[in-house]
């Protein structure tokens, strides 16, 4: 182990950044605010690398943990630590945090240093949720996190932000508050602790299971968002700026996945098994259903949420057959899905930046004024429908592999969000980018300029990179996800 | 029977201020310049009696005035806690207090007269003491709400938390009656010991402990004898609001303590169950009514009827079975709710303060609109007041949550905590109403703040000790269960 705490700094960098950007004042300052909000993103994305290359890929064990004692009065501890789950979201966040700032430089144009602020405490704290081994300190991180995306969401948001924003954060509130009785539960069964890794030890019997699962579930269902409580998702989305959505589509949908595997799986394995058929049905009747739903959609952003939440059907599908091919299929997708979707918002909110107008009618031809956005769109549509060499081909392959081991006509369901995924996403594109030029503001259009080019064009190598050569994403997280199969395989009872 | 000259030491701090009011008076009375004299002097008195508190704090239960007075660290730590909260309380209210032209010296006697009450309350070892402390705060805060004379709504309040508060001390005192005639003393731990060696008829002690509980429950503003609260709240001035809603109810915590837990504890099984009771009642009610209220005033009024049922949740899990060893923490979770309570509830009347001036009472949810355009700063404090109301992480609130629901958890009332958080739940609704309103709504007026500098250093410190202590709520943890240690 390495003396210096990165993970500590992956988590205070950005916050102490955004105390800074939030200290710079009024809008006069934007650009000391932009500059600054720039600097502590890139610094907390400096801090992050080395999580991945003095990462141990051999050991399931928890790496660059820091331990010290919180609040003693109740055995709390600030407890961090990564696996192979958990070091590639967080460097995903760390990097999402600069494709945000960058996205959001021109675009706010009021209250710059609070909008900046909101985003880089909101990266600080998703970090701290993928590396607390504390109960408490992830329920804290996991709660505080709703504070900077409602704020984004209500101020910078559309017409109808507030009601979304209010949604979103009732709705998800409402998941995480039974969680804390999990929790406080956890602690009394355990004899006194809140650490994550003894509570995956802690021997529980059915019943006692199946209430903690159903509380997990409850809490990470609205986040992921799974079936039937999806429906603050697209409004969210809808709403919110763009920087919001590509950190809601980005990472925050990945953290509700994240837990699952970190508390559900391990800690109520037996009640895990036997909530499976449950699980997998919702996460079916996400992939088809929504894929369906999506196909209707005028507004190219919620066709994108839905979109999103058909994918992540299939992430919480992979978990919950159990074989590692799912399993890491389902890492593989939410790594995947963050560039992806990320970049599909970036690319929405570059058109929207222009003509201030989401649906897709009001579109047509776009290609003839924006050829250059209109070939990375392209790129991310694929993708985006899962086309093999981007990235987004390999998760869902691989879950779809592995659910056709096993039970054949699961894997069949899931298999049809390759033909549904590409009909929506494709349809759009269709309708946005080709064809005559549908109007005189289309013909107005001007192409993307240096700055938007770049943060397409990074996504662009990063979707490709990880479609062509997955290697070192599944490397990283093999030995982890391997030994979580195990522990999860083990009766409790 | 013989004289003895009491012991006085333990009772330093209340002889203080007793002595400091009547100079307060006379200066009052004197002075050229009698508002600065008089609050210059209450602060100076408070500053002197926690320094006299400090003093003689000496970790030790002593006994005074033929055990009618305890001195304990319980005590001393609670009071230490209500002399900050009414040090706030008054200069949060000098600037709203002057524009009105009631900032006499009188108020300040009265401020001091209550708090005076409230240490009794604290440090009584007998239920008359109680008593009279009781009759002292609560005398005080009806000329306090009454204060503003011309105005029909707070002569109205007075009115009412009067005949009201005439009522519950009526009932705590027919219940302190009953319990005389059946254990036949009234010293808090005579009467424990009655009890305990089955001296009394149980009858005759647990009808008293109804009324007990009955004129504790109003105290505390808890469903269903709340109904004083919003109309008070409402009515009064909102300087005067801002004192009773801080203060007081580290008092009435004490009274609880000292009644229920020192007195009653072994009747603990029964006045738990009347407990839960008005808990849940005022989790449920207090949330679910506020979200109609439209006047923040009364908002934060039924929020505090609610965040007073959370805390008794912390005292209803102290004994289960007959096991009584998780009591230090259920109440030490009880005390820190209590504390941080009384923070949030300072800040969030500062806040409202803030905004008003003269001629203009802050106080419709309409006046924070766009608050974030007119005063970023303040807006933040606000929010985090009313996020740490709401019990979101990093704020103190949250942790005051956490430590009642965990004694809950430990008691076994798992479909109570449930119930408080989904309450919560809806808490949050009306809370992040209050953050919608300044950061998302545009703002109908843009008059600067006209708060002098003193206020807004120290409501800017109020809203930063709420963050910092919900970073590190440790210290004041523990400090709460080491003060109950020695108590109990």
């Amino acid at each position: 182990m390495t003396g210096i705490p990165f993970l500590s700094l992956a988590i205070w960098v950005p916050i102490v950044g955004g105390l800074l950007a939030l200290a710079s004042g009024s809008d006069r300052n934007a650009s000391v605010a932009r500059f600054v909000a720039l600097f502590f993103a890139l610094a907390g994305l400096a801090v992050s690398i080395p999580l991945y290359t003095g990462f141990d890929a051999t050991t399931s064990a928890m790496q660059f943990v820091e331990a010290y004692p919180w609040i003693p009065r109740f055995n709390i501890n600030y407890v961090l630590g990564v696996d192979g789950i958990s070091v590639l979201f967080v460097l995903l966040n760390s990097f999402i945090t600069v494709i945000v700032v960058v996205a959001g430089w021109e675009v706010i144009q009021e209250k710059v240093g609070q909008y900046m602020a909101a985003f880089l405490i909101m990266s600080g704290l998703i970090n701290g949720i993928f590396s607390a081994l504390d109960g408490v300190l992830f329920y804290v991180f996991f709660e505080a996190s709703l504070i900077p995306l409602f704020i984004i969401i209500g101020v910078w948001g559309g017409a109808n932000r507030v009601y979304a924003a209010i949604k979103f954060f009732l709705y998800t509130l409402a998941g995480s508050l039974l969680m804390l009785i999990a929790l406080l539960y956890l602690f009394m069964e355990s004899g006194g602790s809140f650490n994550i890794l003894d509570w995956h030890q802690l021997k529980l019997g059915m019943e006692v299971q199946s209430l903690i699962f159903l509380a997990f579930l409850v809490s990470f269902a609205v986040k992921v968002p799974m079936f039937p409580v999806h429906t603050w998702l697209p409004d969210a989305h809808v709403e919110a700026p763009t920087g919001g959505s590509i950190v809601l589509a980005a990472i925050g949908l990945k953290l509700g996945a994240y837990g699952f595997l970190r508390f559900a799986l391990p800690i109520a394995p037996d009640a895990s098994h036997a909530f499976a058929p449950l699980i997998i049905t919702l996460s079916l009747i996400a992939v088809i259903y929504i894929g369906f739903v999506a196909l209707v959609q005028t507004d190219m952003k919620k066709l994108v949420a839905y979109s999103s939440i058909s994918h992540m059907g299939f992430v919480t599908l992979g978990f919950f057959i159990f074989n590692p091919l799912g399993v890491e299929g389902a890492l593989v997708q939410m790594i995947s899905h963050g560039f992806v979707s990320a970049a599909m918002f970036a690319s929405i909110g570059v058109l929207y930046d222009r003509m201030h107008s989401r649906q897709i009618a009001d579109y047509g031809g776009v290609v003839n004024v924006m050829p250059k956005f209109a070939a990375l769109f392209m790129l991310f549509a694929m993708a985006n429908s899962g086309l093999p060499a981007t990235s987004g081909f390999v998760g869902e392959f691989m879950v779809a592999l592995g659910a056709v081991k096993f039970n054949f006509w699961i894997g069949f369901g899931a298999a049809t969000t390759l033909i549904l995924g590409a009909a929506y996403t494709l349809w759009m594109y269709k309708r946005v980018v080709f064809g005559a030029v549908a109007n005189h503001h289309v013909a107005e259009l001007t192409d993307i300029n240096n700055r938007e080019f770049v943060f397409l064009a990074i996504l662009a190598v990063c979707v490709l990179a990880m479609g062509i050569y997955p290697f070192p994403v599944t490397e990283v997280m093999h030995a982890s996800v391997n030994e979580l199969l195990k522990h999860v395989a083990v009766s409790k009872l | 029977m013989n004289f003895v000259i009491p012991d006085f030491y333990p009772a330093a701090a209340e002889l203080f201020v007793v002595a400091m009011s009547f100079v307060i008076l006379l200066a009052g009375t004197f002075s050229k310049h009698p508002r600065n004299v008089a609050y210059a002097l209450s602060q100076l008195t408070l500053i002197g009696a926690a320094a006299i508190t400090l003093f003689t704090m000496d970790g030790q239960v002593s006994f005074t005035f033929s055990n009618m007075y305890v001195d304990d660290l319980m005590g001393d730590f609670l009071k230490l806690v209500l002399y900050f909260a009414v040090a706030i309380a008054l200069l949060y209210s000098r600037s709203y207090m002057n524009d009105r032209k009631i900032e006499t010296t009188e108020y300040y006697v009265l401020a001091i007269f209550a708090t005076l009450g409230m240490m009794v309350m604290i440090t009584a070892n007998h239920f008359l003491t109680i008593y009279l402390g009781l009759e002292l705060l609560s005398l005080a805060l009806y000329a306090m709400v009454a204060l503003l004379r011309d105005s029909a709504r707070a002569t109205e309040a007075a009115m009412k938390y009067f005949v009201l508060g005439a009522l519950a001390s009526g009932l705590l005192l027919y219940g302190i009656s009953m319990l005389y005639g059946g254990a036949g003393t009234l010293e808090i731990s005579g009467v424990a010991q009655a009890i305990y060696q089955q001296a009394g008829n149980k009858t005759v002690l647990m009808f008293g402990l109804v009324f007990i509980v009955a004129g504790l429950a109003f105290k505390l503003g808890v469903v269903p004898f709340h109904m004083w609260i919003p109309d008070v709240y409402h009515g009064a001035p909102t300087s005067i609001t801002l004192f009773i809603a801080s203060a007081p109810k580290l008092a009435a915590f004490a009274m609880a303590m000292r009644l229920l837990v020192n007195g009653l504890f072994e009747f603990a099984e029964q006045w738990q169950s009347m407990l839960m009771v008005l808990a849940v009642l005022s989790i449920v009610l207090g949330n679910l009514a506020a979200i109609a209220q439209s006047n923040l005033k009364r908002m934060l009024g039924y929020s505090g009827i609610s965040h007073m049922g959370f805390m008794l949740l912390g005292l209803v899990s102290g004994v289960v079975g007959g096991d009584r060893h998780f009591a230090l923490n259920a109440y030490s979770s009880a005390m820190f709710y209590v504390v941080s309570y009384v923070l949030m509830s300072l800040a969030s009347f500062g806040v409202l303060l803030l905004l008003s001036r003269a001629g203009f009472e802050a106080e419709a949810l309409d006046d924070f609109k766009g608050l974030n355009k007119r005063n970023s700063w303040f807006a933040g404090v606000m929010a985090m007041v009313m996020f740490s109301m709401a019990g979101i992480p990093f704020f103190v609130g949250f942790f005051a949550k956490f430590s009642v629901l965990q004694a809950v958890v430990a008691a076994g009332y798992i479909w109570i905590a449930i119930l408080a958080v989904v309450m919560s739940l809806i808490g949050a609704f009306y809370y992040l109403r209050v953050v919608k309103i300044m950061y998302f709504d545009e703002p109908l007026e843009a008059t600067p703040l006209t708060a002098p500098a003193d206020m807004r250093a120290l409501l800017s410190l109020n809203g930063i000790a709420i963050a910092v202590l919900g970073l590190a709520p440790q210290a004041l943890m523990s400090l709460c269960a080491y003060s109950l240690l020695g108590s109990l």
